[in-house]
């Protein structure tokens, strides 16, 4: 789409001269294939044409964004969002949650030093880590749905890099003011009244980065005896750590960074670009409705030449990525439809009607321009295809709840000894050891009885209890929340041949909660 | 050579290059990530600076902070050291006997004991310990002791050896050779007697004389074995060097006897009472009760 050769009907630019940061440039000559298609053959003969030589641009410098303040329904809702998710972000490690003696009383608990993963009531333990798969692939599936529903609204109004830039953004207005008064503090020298205002805002972005690092870490540990250890200086220090690198991360990426994570590090806008379709919701100016643009004067002396749009650059500053929407989707556009706020407010103030930049979809766009009806929000967003994502999405969570009512907190596994296989007693039986491991899942602590099934004359002792009490079954008691480890002889008559048999173990509570495996028992080969 | 232009649409440089009409745009680089670029290079010189770096013909440069990945292996086993002194400290202190009533300190001690045994024992007994039939070495894993299967039994055995030339102390037994005191018949009668006492024959008048003769004398009128001596239990399931009629007949007449290397002085007593607990702990190991006079007293202990 790009060659050269094809124009474009009505573009009668003269492309020979580019004007580039304000200085006009030739173009010539252009690729000696593309000048001419025959020239091809002659690409390598020593009289191609001279090069132009320009000046190399090593980068692409930042122009900083300043968004100018908007009220409206869409600022609001943005508010509402960012609050919910940092109060969620900040509160939650504080909940407090009761599991009796044996477990911590944190509601959301990754105990990685124990290897288990509190959420309420939900215990889980790292072979059930496929419910932790399970809930990001329907974190994915969830972002499919959102995206092929209403567009780009995580990145709008859920991301963090979204939320955290957002409020650094209020502190710049804080402290500065807003959007021309920042600009000309930026271009300001550095007089006392400058460095006392950016130390201080720096100030508060630091606290604000070290609070988002300190409150990450009280996920990991009992929150108030690791907050009360973190400033003792008695914290682990990969405690100090995390927060130095996610205090620097934070202020670096919101306070610092900011649009730039969404143009040039993050994948994401990339693959919801793949996601969209012409019936996903986008912000998008109606450009049938706004070109020409011109202002309210010249409309006034024009009737009927000009379109809605008068260039007033509202939108353009509201943006807090920095880009014009008018320019039409792209990357940098986060659609968090604070433009949309802006251009009703003048829409309202020129008595024009709203919505000149809306949510809507490339297909009600093409319809409108046509001077269709647009469709029903309802039917643009319950679609067949949001309502498959919707249904995998409901399936997967569904099928995780299903799981987790279902599961056994009682669990058996088995390890044969396979050197050496068998052993001979000096009676004449025949030993085989095992190596059993019993889990607990329940917070307190459980006599389990392990049974011996399908081997006739099998009796069972174990490393705590002594061979003179060998019987077919053994009574152990597990702890709390803990796999225990037994190691089980199991002897058998002379003359019994190998065979299959199974081990029960079962709960010696009201649950009586049992887990059967299946194991071979080993014998030499009768002589 | 290349052609650079200015892209029509974008407004952006080409690289110059160009394949079969396709080019590519010379985007440029955020500011942030050419100083993120800059910031490795300076990165580097200081790395180069603190660590080693340039290889040298034997080794790398040294570097200020004088780091070498042994140095760093050599500080982690001298940490693990010092973090399994206070076990091995205790373990020193408390005498054999008392090991099995501290139960935290019995499972160190098996633990460090396995450690040992797989560096010191394996090559012999094997890596599970059941030894070899063809070559005569005990099987520690099942209830038959030639000397003695408690604690204190076990690691007498090791701190001695057995048949150890020149310490005084080790367990020592011999049996005498047989070869040329029968005749074939005779032999063949005394093999069917000894089959009998662990039911696998039926016996004889001439087999049980010759057995009452020259036998009894170590190995018991019933074949009990006596462990003060290291005399091999005859009447039970157990055969260290193999049950079948040739195998006991070359026993009796140039008999093999084995030998284990004491372990005083190669290494330190915690370890040997490590791998004391640890042989004990196989599921054959027997209570300080007094059962060596009379070994039937333990065979049969299924209720």
């Amino acid at each position: 789409m790009n060659n050269p050769n094809e124009r474009k009907p009505g573009d009668d630019r003269d492309w020979s001269v580019v004007v580039e940061d304000g200085v006009a440039k030739t173009n010539e000559p252009v690729s000696s294939a593309v000048a001419e298609p025959e020239a091809a053959t002659r690409r390598h003969e020593p009289h191609e044409p001279a090069r132009t030589h320009l000046p190399e641009k090593l980068y692409e410098k930042r122009a900083v964004v300043h968004n100018k303040r908007i009220d409206g329904p869409f600022r609001r809702f943005k508010w509402l969002v960012m609050v919910v998710t940092l109060a969620i972000y900040y509160i939650t490690p504080w909940i407090r949650w009761d599991r009796g003696p044996y477990a911590p009383d944190q509601a959301v608990l990754v105990d990685l030093a124990n290897r288990r993963f509190y959420m309420f009531g939900i215990e889980i333990w790292p072979h059930e880590f496929y419910f932790v798969a399970g809930l990001l692939i329907m974190a994915g599936i969830g972002l499919f749905l959102i995206t092929s529903a209403v567009g780009r609204a995580w990145c709008g109004y859920a991301c963090p890099q979204t939320v955290w830039t957002d409020l650094f953004q209020h502190i710049d207005r804080l402290f500065d003011g807003d959007r021309n008064a920042r600009h000309r503090l930026d271009k300001a020298p550095w007089t006392f009244g400058k460095i006392l205002r950016r130390g201080s805002k720096w100030t508060v972005y630091l606290f604000i980065g070290l609070i988002t690092g300190g409150a990450w870490i009280l996920y990991f540990a009992d929150a108030p005896t690791l907050l009360r250890d973190f400033f003792a200086g008695e914290a682990a220090p990969v405690a100090y750590g995390t927060v130095a690198v996610l205090t620097l991360t934070t202020v670096t990426l919101g306070g610092f960074m900011r649009e730039q994570v969404c143009v040039y590090m993050c994948p994401w806008p990339r693959i919801q670009t793949a996601m969209m379709d012409e019936q996903s919701l986008l912000v998008t100016y109606k450009d049938w409705r706004g070109e020409p643009r011109g202002s309210i004067k010249k409309a006034q002396k024009n009737p009927g030449a000009f379109g809605d749009c008068i260039d007033c650059q509202q939108c353009v500053q509201v943006c807090p990525t920095g880009i014009d929407i008018r320019e039409g989707p792209q990357i940098g556009c986060i659609t968090c439809a604070l433009c949309i706020d802006a251009c009703d407010r003048v829409m309202k103030d020129i008595g024009r009607p709203r919505g000149l930049i809306d949510y809507a979809t490339l297909e009600d766009c093409e319809r409108e321009a046509a001077g269709g009806e647009p469709k029903s929000p309802w039917r643009t967003l319950f679609r067949p295809r949001t309502l498959v994502y919707l249904m995998i999405w409901g399936g997967i969570g569904g099928a995780m709840l299903f799981a987790l009512g279902v599961r056994s907190h009682t669990d058996l596994t088995v390890a044969p000894d396979r050197n050496p296989p068998f052993m001979l007693l000096s009676d004449g039986s025949v030993r085989n050891a095992y190596t059993l491991k019993l889990r607990n899942m329940e917070s307190r602590p459980r006599d389990m009885e392990i049974a011996i099934e399908g081997l006739p004359g099998a009796v069972m002792w174990t490393e705590n209890v002594n061979r003179r009490d060998a019987a077919p079954t053994q009574t152990v008691n597990v702890p709390a929340d803990l796999v225990r480890q037994v190691r089980a002889y199991v002897a058998v008559p002379a003359g019994t041949p190998s065979q299959e048999f199974s081990f029960r173990v079962t709960s010696l509570d009201e649950q009586r909660e049992s887990d059967v495996v299946q194991t071979r028992f080993d014998a030499p080969e009768s002589e | 050579m290349a052609n650079k232009r200015i892209d029509e649409p974008t407004g952006t440089e080409t690289v110059g290059h160009e394949w079969d009409g396709i080019e590519e745009l010379n985007t440029p680089l955020p500011r942030w990530w050419l100083w993120t670029f800059y910031l490795t290079i300076i990165f580097s010189i200081g790395y180069v600076i603190a660590y080693p770096a340039w290889p040298m013909i034997d080794r790398a440069t040294v570097g200020m902070l004088n780091w070498s990945s042994r140095g760093e292996l050599a500080k982690d086993m001298s940490a693990a050291d010092q973090a399994r002194a206070t076990v091995r400290e205790q373990l020193a202190r408390i005498p054999i006997e008392r090991l099995p009533e501290e139960s935290g300190l019995m499972q160190q001690a098996v633990a460090g004991g396995a450690a040992a045994f797989r560096v010191n024992c394996v090559q012999c007994h094997g890596s599970g310990a059941a030894g070899s039939q063809e070559l005569g070495y005990p099987n520690l894993n099942d209830d038959d002791w030639l000397w003695g299967g408690d604690l204190k039994a076990i690691e007498y055995t090791l701190v001695h050896g057995i048949r150890q030339a020149g310490d005084d102390e080790t367990r020592m037994s011999v049996m005498p050779p047989f070869e040329g005191a029968f005749d074939t018949a005779q032999l063949d009668a005394l093999v069917d007697h000894v089959l009998s006492l662990s039911g696998k024959a039926e016996t004889n008048a001439t087999g049980a004389r010759i057995y009452a003769d020259n036998c009894a004398a170590c190995h018991g009128p019933a074949g009990g074995g006596d462990r003060a001596q290291g005399a091999p239990t005859l009447n039970d399931a157990i055969w260290l060097r193999g049950s079948s009629r040739e195998a006991i007949k070359r026993q009796i007449l140039q008999p093999r006897m084995g030998m284990m290397p004491k372990w005083e002085g190669r290494l330190d007593p915690v370890t040997i009472k490590m791998l004391a607990a640890y042989v004990h702990s196989l599921g054959g190991g027997e209570d300080f009760v007094e059962v060596a006079e009379n070994p039937e007293a333990e065979v049969d202990e299924q209720p």
